[in-house]
């Protein structure tokens, strides 16, 4: 699969961009802060309905405009496909494919496939368990879409039960108690969808994760990955449903004092463990970089395995950030792809072996020239 | 923008369920293009409404009699009650001519988050309603999205006790559609709610 044509309007700092691409690898080149990663933001995007760099539309939005157009045609053998979508923030988002408009925003998941590498993946390893739970959950929505209404669900669930939980903290009845419970059977099993969503994401990564970690790095390291939850031990979704409501039960009077939820997927993670002890403390910096890219590589082949080619392989600002070794691994380890887009500040930082189209990113008088 | 009389009526459209600021801007030039007598009927018939209707003291739906027309109506079985949201899912459920019991119209879920507990929904009357004994059987039709099925939940836990048939509205498959165009949570529910044929 390729990005043939990226059009933008009012996206971020484009007030409207229309850019041709070939198959093959692209190189964007240009100082910062003039756009590039606005442009590869728009494919991803299109792809996992969520931008990698930050988390809601608001920001993505040009400032003053009421709404963003990102249009995206991608090719794939002889066919080729149009994703149009319209971010309105704070209402619903207007969403067309090959003109037709699309009811259920999953619909259009899986038509645009991209896999993205960027600086901020480093926050994989070091950062927070929402940094990889993000991660997590777009590998899940790519390989099924459903779990975006399952995911949208949970969060509403989540709201009502916190709702419910603080209204009984605030006036301890027992109407207040039963509205608890009626929330904690819907609660429940939305949870435990989404964490088996989640868990079987993380299956599929941990089995591919370690050959990418060897493709990467030098070192030969043991690479683990699991999936970290409260609730224990659980072998399908019906066990890790009644497992949650019975963590519910005994973690009431906890949940009560601190007037949350304790007890989801919200609060899970990914463990990432480097020849035993955990990445996130024990890493060195290299091998968090080596570990991140290795994780970025495992999407990308489960992401490989789910359609009828290969997704979109987007390199966002990655090979400044990397030294000889690592940089010439990762472009053999990315040889699959029908299409590398990659941006950098920097020509020289663009391996040679890539023998890439290269494209100039400039910004006169605040309109920003490709060519 | 507008003032005066043009900005009141455009604002007042708005505040309607369902009516953006376009909407309302368009509705409000085709008041003004409109015929006045045309008008003063829409006038009338929203006065009218608002005076005339009330709300049934059994069943609580909006109704121009009390009780209203199903609630006295004596072929209707009164020892099968089907509670529901709101007023206008009892319009549906008579469209199908299936259902001879009453109705019970809650006035809403129950939602946490929009401040919304049993206190405020009509669930006091229907444990009124139930006191005597006379109703056999309890249909809850509340949506099925999360608060409604939260709320069927409340209801049904509520009403374990009592001794009466408490049942809820089956979901699954739309009739006339193809399968292959269900989402999978119906299609899941329809597998769930799976009937035996043999």
């Amino acid at each position: 699969m390729w990005v043939s044509r990226l059009e933008l309007r009012d996206f971020r700092s484009y007030e409207s961009c229309e850019l041709d691409l070939s198959a093959g690898p692209v190189v964007l080149v240009g100082p910062n802060g003039r756009g590039k990663t606005n442009l590869v933001e728009g494919i991803i995007y299109s792809s996992a309905l969520d931008s990698h760099r930050v988390h809601g539309d608001a920001p993505l939005v040009r400032t003053g405009a009421d709404h963003a157009v990102i249009r995206t045609t991608v090719a794939t053998g002889e066919r080729s496909t149009t994703v149009e979508i319209q971010l309105n923030p704070g209402r619903a988002n207007r969403i067309q494919v090959n003109g037709q408009a699309v009811g259920r925003t999953r619909d259009v998941v899986g038509i645009v496939r991209s896999c993205v590498f960027a600086p901020e993946h480093l926050r994989l390893v070091k950062g927070e368990p929402a940094d990889r739970r993000r991660f997590l959950d777009s590998v899940m929505v790519q390989v099924a879409p459903r779990y975006l209404g399952v995911r949208s669900d949970f969060e509403r669930a989540l709201k009502q039960r916190n709702a419910a939980l603080r209204s009984l903290v605030a006036a301890p009845t027992r109407e207040a108690e039963a509205v608890l419970a009626a929330w904690d059977e819907r609660y429940a099993p939305i949870a435990a969808e989404l964490a088996w969503g989640r868990y079987n994401a993380v299956q599929q990564l941990s089995d591919v994760v370690v050959d990418a970690y060897r493709r990467i790095s030098p070192q030969d390291d043991e690479v683990t990955i699991s999936y970290e939850s409260a609730v224990p031990a659980w072998h399908s979704r019906e066990e890790l449903a009644s497992a949650l409501s019975e963590a519910l039960r005994e973690r009431h009077r906890d949940e009560i004092r601190r007037g949350g939820t304790l007890i989801g997927p919200h609060r899970d993670d990914i463990g990432i463990n480097l020849n035993g002890p955990p990445a996130r403390t024990h890493a060195s910096h290299g091998e968090a970089w080596s570990l991140a890219l290795a994780l970025q590589l495992a999407s990308f082949d489960v992401l490989n395995r789910i359609g009828d080619d290969p997704p979109v392989l987007i390199l966002d600002d990655v090979f400044a950030e990397l030294d000889e070794v690592r940089r010439e691994r990762l472009l053999d380890a990315v040889t699959g792809a029908e299409q590398i887009l990659v941006t950098a500040a920097v020509a020289a930082d663009v391996p040679a072996q890539l023998h890439a189209r290269s494209l100039q990113v400039t910004r006169v008088d605040g309109v920003t020239h490709i060519e | 923008m507008y003032d005066g009389a043009m900005a009141e009526l455009i604002e007042q459209l708005g505040r309607l369920p369902g009516i953006g600021p376009k909407s309302a801007q368009r509705i409000a030039f085709h008041i003004l293009d409109a015929d006045p007598d045309d008008v003063a009927r829409l006038v009338d018939a929203v006065r009218e409404a608002k005076a005339r209707i009330t709300f049934c003291s059994v069943c609580g739906r909006a109704t121009e009699t009390d009780p209203c027309r199903i609630c006295g109506d004596p072929r209707r079985d009164q020892t099968i009650i089907c509670v529901v949201e709101e007023s206008r899912d009892v319009i549906a459920i008579e469209r199908t001519r299936e259902f001879r019991g009453v109705y019970h119209v809650l006035g809403g879920a129950i939602s946490p988050i929009d401040g919304i507990g049993p206190n405020d929904l009509r669930i006091a009357e229907l444990m009124r309603r139930l006191a005597d004994n006379t109703v056999g059987e309890v249909i809850i039709a509340t949506d099925p999205n999360l608060e409604g099925e939260a709320t069927a939940t409340y209801l049904s836990r509520m009403l374990a006790d009592l001794g009466v048939t408490v049942s809820r509205l089956a979901s699954g498959l739309p009739v006339g559609g193809d399968l292959e165009f269900a989402d999978e949570v119906t299609l899941g529910r329809a597998f769930a709610g799976r009937r035996s044929v043999t």
